[in-house]
């Protein structure tokens, strides 16, 4: 996990299956491949035929209209809703009939659109419950404090300051998590999903609600996060200059069903996104 | 053949109750989701009601009725405007308690101004009379239960589903903040909504006297936790589904009281309940809640 | 990486184990010197009963944020277990004896075998019910606890055996409820569930009440959590259930009803939900409140209500508010005021509210 690695820029490469990867991650298997994936509400296809393949170390971006069904992709990829359709390979291990927890463990974590933090909770507790399955002590142990417990929960702190000090947020380790700023809020849930250890961060809006400035400190903290952790990270965005500056692939939803995918130039130039979506965006 | 068919107006008698003082619990959880446990004790006070009017102060029968009514009704809208409106913003579980406080001061109230003793009814004519349906004989106080307690939630649906109100109703229910902005009044909305609760628990309690003639301080919590029970089964906030959870938890009782097992129906009844929520934890009418992620 | 000094962990305890001798020299030297009549010396024991009673609920209710409406099943189930465990064993000749000593391990047993079977049915209750959410949670829990009492009313033999004695309820339980062992099983309990709150397992079962969707999105098995939470709620609901059998000597099924499990949230929500010392001091102002109230007679249940109405009214998050308030913060204050600088509270130094 120390090794730190920087990494170019990836060139896509189109795989056989009609997926993009980038080049480095060409070896691997991808830590994502949903193919065909589907959901229907009552009558209504939320989403449908949703295929996207993201390398071990991509950071991909899925962007779209509100109410494409972006949120609803990541409710299905971290299993909160289970598909109607399709299948999500984690891995290279199939995700059919896990539940959210299976899945996480597994290497998928997330944010939320609408932070769901541990409001009453320190923020320091709030990084340990993310480390919650890395921490090893049964009840007992817990309630007869036996040294295990000293030694894990030392660990455990320790790590909760080291990850919250990417966003240098370490001296805010005691403070309940709900009473922090709406920005400090979105940096501590993407920490408390990077604690759980991941292969693939799934970022949903992470910089709603941020200035331009801060936008630009996020943009930079998740290439960090991909080059110091080594994973993937896919983000739901609507600022197009995180999207286009930070992600390598791009995958274009609307109305449940992907339009487009493929690199930041493709898509500025691909008609059916500017269409759909880009061209308003442009002009304005 | 004629008891078996008596029996089944015993269950439709004790289930019409159930249904209506259901009703009241499901429409208020419909719309603020307070379980309202003083709901229960609106009952009683209507029984006290039609016993004082009745056979203390010698009232005609249907001025006592209309008196019952009234107060239990204004007693509702009195609760929620005392306790409920105060507490619109806290937790909800604060809310549940004072309920309970509600309901607790209640019936310790009316111990206290009446004594603990059970009450009994005179019965008079009108409903201790009898009534020849082809061969059966059945009470007058049977028939006028069922009867007056299925136009009343005919009234009901049509109230909620027919007009401004019932649909300002469903709007609160649906969203609150929604319908505020819609120019809804919640104040009014939410003190309607007690008001037709409690004035259903009214009759409930005027029907549920000239049944079984009596009042005890203590007489609502059974019965208000077992309409409960009720509006959970048939679905809470479903007006049908009350309607069907009052009437299987009637006919429910009279069965296990048929099979002499009267000391048992309490657990019966709640036994049903429980394996009905893990089948169908919405109840047998409600509608799933999806929270938004 | 700024890191204030914190007084080491032992002398914590310490701390509060010297506080906690303290209480209790204080209380048993007044009993002794019958400062604390023995009328006041059973006040005592109700209110330690009723603490385990409200710290367990608040397990399940202000901890994991759930709300359980059959408490006072739990408390039957132990009771009725110690109850019949206690008439089986020679209990009752010791203690007739004298042979305090030899009674001990029977004691125990006999906790310990309460609070088993109260989570064995708190584990029964807990599986299905805790799949529902909410207020359905709620009613199943209210259903279970009135069934509990429906059994016990009706079955009074089983195979033969007499067995639970019916609605005419048990009799002739060994007295083992003293204010010793009361005041160690209050002091217990609070510890165990702090020690259990202040670990990884605590933590998560505080996530659940926070957010259970992000809970599981990071990995923590919400549903055994909840179980294990509701369970150890059990438990020590069982345990008070055991006491308050040997407090009385004999049991009806009757003082287990709904409005019991609802005296008991009111004690969890008056006190603050998530406060354990809330929940402490609530469940000794109401025990000693509705002493007080007895001499008002039919008074006395009407004051009651009216003080939960107007509670929730004017202060609806309870005493302590909703968060854990622990005593050593205060602690920590203090001993910190002779510092230079002030010490930010450490998240995981705060030590138990032992201070019944």
């Amino acid at each position: 996990m120390n090794e730190k690695k920087t990494f170019q820029r990836g060139r896509l490469v189109p795989l056989p299956t009609n997926a993009f990867i980038p080049e480095r991650d060409l070896e691997k298997t991808p830590i994502l491949e949903a193919s065909h994936l589907g959901i229907d509400f009552g009558g209504l296809t939320a989403v449908d035929d949703f295929n996207l393949t993201i390398g071990r170390t991509e950071i991909a971006g899925l962007i779209g209209p509100n109410g494409a069904g972006k949120t609803t992709v990541f409710n299905l990829l971290t299993k909160v809703y289970q598909p109607t359709r399709g299948m999500v390979m984690i891995d290279g291990y199939d995700t059919a009939g896990m539940n959210t927890v299976q899945v996480n463990k597994l290497g998928v974590a997330r944010t939320f659109q609408n932070i769901r933090l541990f409001n009453a909770l320190s923020v320091e507790d709030n990084v340990k419950l993310g480390m919650h399955n890395a921490i090893k002590y049964n009840m007992a142990a817990g309630v007869l404090r036996l040294p295990v417990y000293w030694k894990q929960e030392r660990i455990a702190h320790e790590r909760a300051l080291e990850l919250l000090s990417i966003f240098d947020m370490q001296d805010l380790a005691d403070v309940p998590a709900g009473s922090l700023p709406y920005g400090a809020q979105r940096r501590l849930e993407i920490v408390r999903a990077l604690a759980t250890n991941p292969s693939l961060l799934l970022l949903d809006e992470p910089a709603a609600g941020m200035n331009p400035s801060e936008t630009y400190e996020l943009m930079e903290n998740i290439v960090k996060i991909r080059d110091t952790f080594h994973i993937a990270v896919m983000l739901i965005e609507h600022d197009m200059s995180l999207v286009m500056g930070i992600c390598e692939g791009i995958c274009v939803l609307n109305f449940g069903k992907v339009i487009a995918k493929g690199t930041a130039e493709d898509i500025q130039s691909n008609p059916v996104v500017i269409e759909a979506y880009l061209g308003k965006k442009k002009e304005g | 053949m004629a008891d078996f068919f008596s029996q089944v107006v015993n269950a439709l008698q004790l289930g019409s109750i159930y249904a209506l003082v259901a009703l009241g619990y499901s429409m208020v959880y419909g719309i603020i989701m307070l379980l309202n446990f003083a709901h229960g004790d609106i009952i009683m006070v209507g029984a006290y009601a039609t016993y004082f009017a009745v056979c203390q102060y010698g009232l005609h029968p249907l001025v006592a009725v209309l008196l019952a009514v009234l107060i239990s009704t204004l007693l509702g809208v009195l609760i929620e405007k005392a306790a409920y409106t105060p507490l619109r913003s806290a937790p909800r579980l604060s809310l549940l308690i004072t309920a309970i406080g509600v309901s607790f001061l209640l019936e310790n109230g009316a111990q206290l101004l009446f004594g603990a003793d059970t009450k009994s009814m005179v019965k008079t004519p009108l409903i201790s009379g009898t009534l020849n349906l082809g061969g059966v004989t059945v009470s007058l106080a049977a028939v006028i239960t069922i009867v007056v307690s299925v136009i009343a939630m005919i009234a009901l649906t049509f109230l909620v589903q027919k007009t401004k109100l019932g649909k300002a109703m469903r709007a609160v229910s649906e969203d609150m903040g929604a319908a505020q902005l819609m120019g809804i009044s919640l104040n009014r909305t939410i003190s309607f909504t007690f008001a037709i609760g409690s004035f259903l628990a009214g009759i409930g309690a005027v029907l549920h006297v000239g049944s079984y003639f009596q009042a005890s301080p203590m007489m609502g919590s059974m019965l208000g936790l077992k309409a409960f029970v009720a509006a959970v089964l048939g679905g809470i906030g479903s007006i049908p589904g009350a309607m069907i959870g009052g009437f299987a938890i009637g006919i429910v009782e009279t069965l296990v009281t048929v099979a002499g097992l009267s000391t048992w129906k309490d657990g019966v009844v709640f036994a049903i309940l429980i394996v009905v929520l893990l089948v169908k934890p919405t109840g047998i009418l409600g509608r799933p809640m999806v929270e938004k992620v | 990486m700024k890191q204030t000094k914190r007084i080491p962990m032992p002398v914590r305890y310490g701390i509060n184990l010297v506080l906690t001798l303290a209480l209790w020299g204080v209380l048993a030297a007044m009993i002794a010197s019958g400062v604390i009549t023995n009328y006041w010396n059973g006040v005592l024991i109700t209110i330690g009963i009723n603490v385990i009673l409200a710290v367990s609920l608040n397990i399940a209710t202000g901890y994991l944020g759930q709300l359980p409406l059959g408490h006072a099943g739990f408390m039957a189930v132990g009771a009725y277990a110690g109850g019949i465990f206690m008439k089986a064993t020679p209990l009752g000749a010791l203690l007739k004896a004298g042979e305090t000593g030899a009674a001990v391990p029977w004691i125990i047993l006999a906790l310990l075998i309460a609070g088993l079977t109260a989570g064995v049915f708190g584990l029964i209750i807990g599986i299905p019910a805790l799949r529902l959410k909410g207020d359905y949670l709620a009613i199943i829990t209210l259903g279970f606890g009135e069934i509990i009492r429906v059994v016990l009313t009706n079955v009074d033999s089983v195979l033969g055996f007499k067995f639970t004695y019916g609605a005419a309820g048990l009799k002739q339980i060994p007295k083992i409820t003293s204010f010793n062992l009361v005041f160690l099983c209050v002091a217990l309990t609070i510890l165990i569930i702090h020690m259990v709150m202040k670990s990884k397992h605590g933590r998560a079962i505080l996530s659940i009440r926070e957010n259970q969707i992000a809970a599981e999105s990071v990995g923590i098995n919400t549903t055994y959590y909840k179980v294990a939470a509701f369970v150890l709620s059990a438990v020590f609901a069982g345990v008070a259930g055991c006491l308050y059998a040997g407090y009385l000597g004999s049991l009806v099924p009757s003082s287990f009803k709904f409005m019991k499990s609802i005296e008991i949230l009111v004690m969890v929500v008056l006190g603050g939900m998530g406060s354990m010392l809330g929940s402490v001091i609530a469940a000794s102002v109401l025990t000693v409140i509705s002493e007080l109230l007895r001499s008002v007679g039919d008074y006395r249940m009407v004051f009651y209500a009216l003080l939960l109405v107007l509670m929730m009214i004017f202060r609806p998050k309870g005493l302590m508010g909703t968060y854990d308030f622990s005593m050593s913060r205060l602690l920590e204050k203090l001993i910190n005021r002779g510092k230079a600088k002030p010490v930010p509270s450490a998240a995981e130094g705060e030590e138990a509210q032992r201070d019944e």
